[in-house]
C-alpha cells in the first residue's frame, strides 16, 4: 500500500477516465462541461504516458505526453470557437439544438 | 513513506475535483475544479519525475485552456440550470457505462508486468547525469523534431481556425478606411468660390 507502483499511477488514470466519461453522461446538454469531461480523459491519458515512461525509464511517453497536449489545446481553442459562433447564431449551446445544425 | 503520502493525497484531491468538475452546478466553478485537477495531475508529475510536463502542464492548462473556458463560460448569456434539467435520467446508464469501463480498465492495469527484454527495447532511455528539461529538449529537437514542427502546425491551423470562426464583420460600426483617406484629393471636397469684394455671397 505504502510502496508506489505503477498500478497506482494506471488505477489513478482509470478512474480519472472514467470520470470523463461519466461527465459526458451527466452533462449531455451542455456542451461546455462535455468539452471539460474530454479534457479530463486527455489527462487520464497523460498521466498514463508519463508514468509508463518512469517506469520504463524511457523519454519517449513524455515527448508523446507533450503532443497529445499540444492537441488538447488546438481542441479546446477550436471546440469553444465553434461553440462561441453556435451561441451567437442560435442563443443556445444545448446538444439537441446543435443536431438539428443544418448548412 | 513521504512519496506515498504525497501520491494519496493529490491522487484523492484530482479524483474529488474531477469528481465536482462534472457534478457542479455552476459552470465557473467546474472550471475552477478543472484547475485545481490540473494542478493536482501537476504536482503528480513531478513525483514521477517529469518536471517538464508538469510545468507545461500548468503553464498551458491553467494558463490558458482554462482561461479560455472561463472566459467562454462569462460571456455566453445562458441559463445554465435548464441545462442541467433532466440530468439524473442519464445517471443510471451513465453509471453502468463507467463502471463497466473501470473494471475493464483496472482488471488489464493491475494483472500484468513488464516483460524482461522490455529494457532492451527501450526508444530513447534516460540519460544519465541531465536534468529532465535537458533530456527532453534534446530528444525534442533530433529524433522528433518532425513530430514537434508537425505539433506546432496544429497549433497554428487552430489559432487561424479559432480566428476565422470568431471574427465577424459588423456593418453598423464606422471603421477608419486608410486607403481611402489617402485617395482624398483638396479638388474632392474643396470648393473655392471668387467673391467679389462688397456685394456678398
Amino acid at each position: 500500500m505504502l510502496d508506489i507502483g505503477l498500478s497506482h499511477y494506471l488505477s489513478l488514470a482509470a478512474i480519472l477516465f472514467t470520470l470523463g466519461v461519466f461527465g459526458i453522461f451527466l452533462n449531455r446538454k451542455n456542451v461546455i462541461i462535455i468539452l471539460m469531461s474530454i479534457e479530463l480523459m486527455l489527462l487520464a491519458v497523460n498521466i498514463n504516458l508519463v508514468s509508463f515512461s518512469s517506469f520504463l525509464n524511457d523519454l519517449a511517453g513524455q515527448v508523446f505526453a507533450m503532443f497529445v497536449l499540444t492537441v488538447a489545446a488546438a481542441e479546446a481553442a477550436i471546440g469553444l470557437a465553434i461553440l462561441v459562433i453556435f451561441f451567437r447564431n442560435r442563443g443556445s449551446i444545448a446538444v439537441e439544438d446543435i443536431s438539428t445544425l443544418k448548412g | 513513506m513521504f512519496e506515498a503520502l504525497a501520491f494519496y493525497v493529490f491522487a484523492g484531491v484530482l479524483v474529488a475535483s474531477a469528481l465536482m468538475v462534472i457534478t457542479a452546478r455552476n459552470p465557473v466553478h467546474s472550471v475552477l475544479f478543472l484547475i485545481l485537477a490540473f494542478f493536482n495531475a501537476a504536482g503528480l508529475f513531478v513525483l514521477l519525475g517529469a518536471e517538464f510536463i508538469a510545468m507545461i502542464l500548468v503553464i498551458v492548462y491553467v494558463g490558458a485552456v482554462a482561461v479560455l473556458f472561463l472566459f467562454v463560460v462569462m460571456m455566453l448569456d445562458i441559463s445554465f440550470a435548464d441545462l442541467r434539467k433532466g440530468a439524473m435520467q442519464y445517471v443510471p446508464v451513465g453509471l453502468i457505462a463507467g463502471g463497466i469501463l473501470l473494471l475493464e480498465l483496472i482488471s488489464i492495469f493491475t494483472a500484468w508486468q513488464f516483460s524482461p527484454e522490455v529494457a532492451k527495447n527501450l526508444t530513447s532511455p534516460v540519460p544519465e547525469g541531465v536534468s529532465n528539461t535537458v533530456a527532453l529538449g534534446r530528444l525534442i529537437y533530433t529524433d522528433y523534431v518532425f513530430v514537434f514542427q508537425a505539433s506546432g502546425f496544429v497549433l497554428l491551423v487552430a489559432m487561424i481556425g479559432a480566428i476565422v470562426l470568431t471574427h465577424r464583420q459588423r456593418p453598423d460600426v464606422r471603421r477608419q478606411k486608410v486607403s481611402v483617406q489617402n485617395a482624398r484629393r483638396p479638388g474632392d471636397v474643396l470648393d473655392i468660390q471668387k467673391i467679389s469684394s462688397n456685394s456678398g455671397v
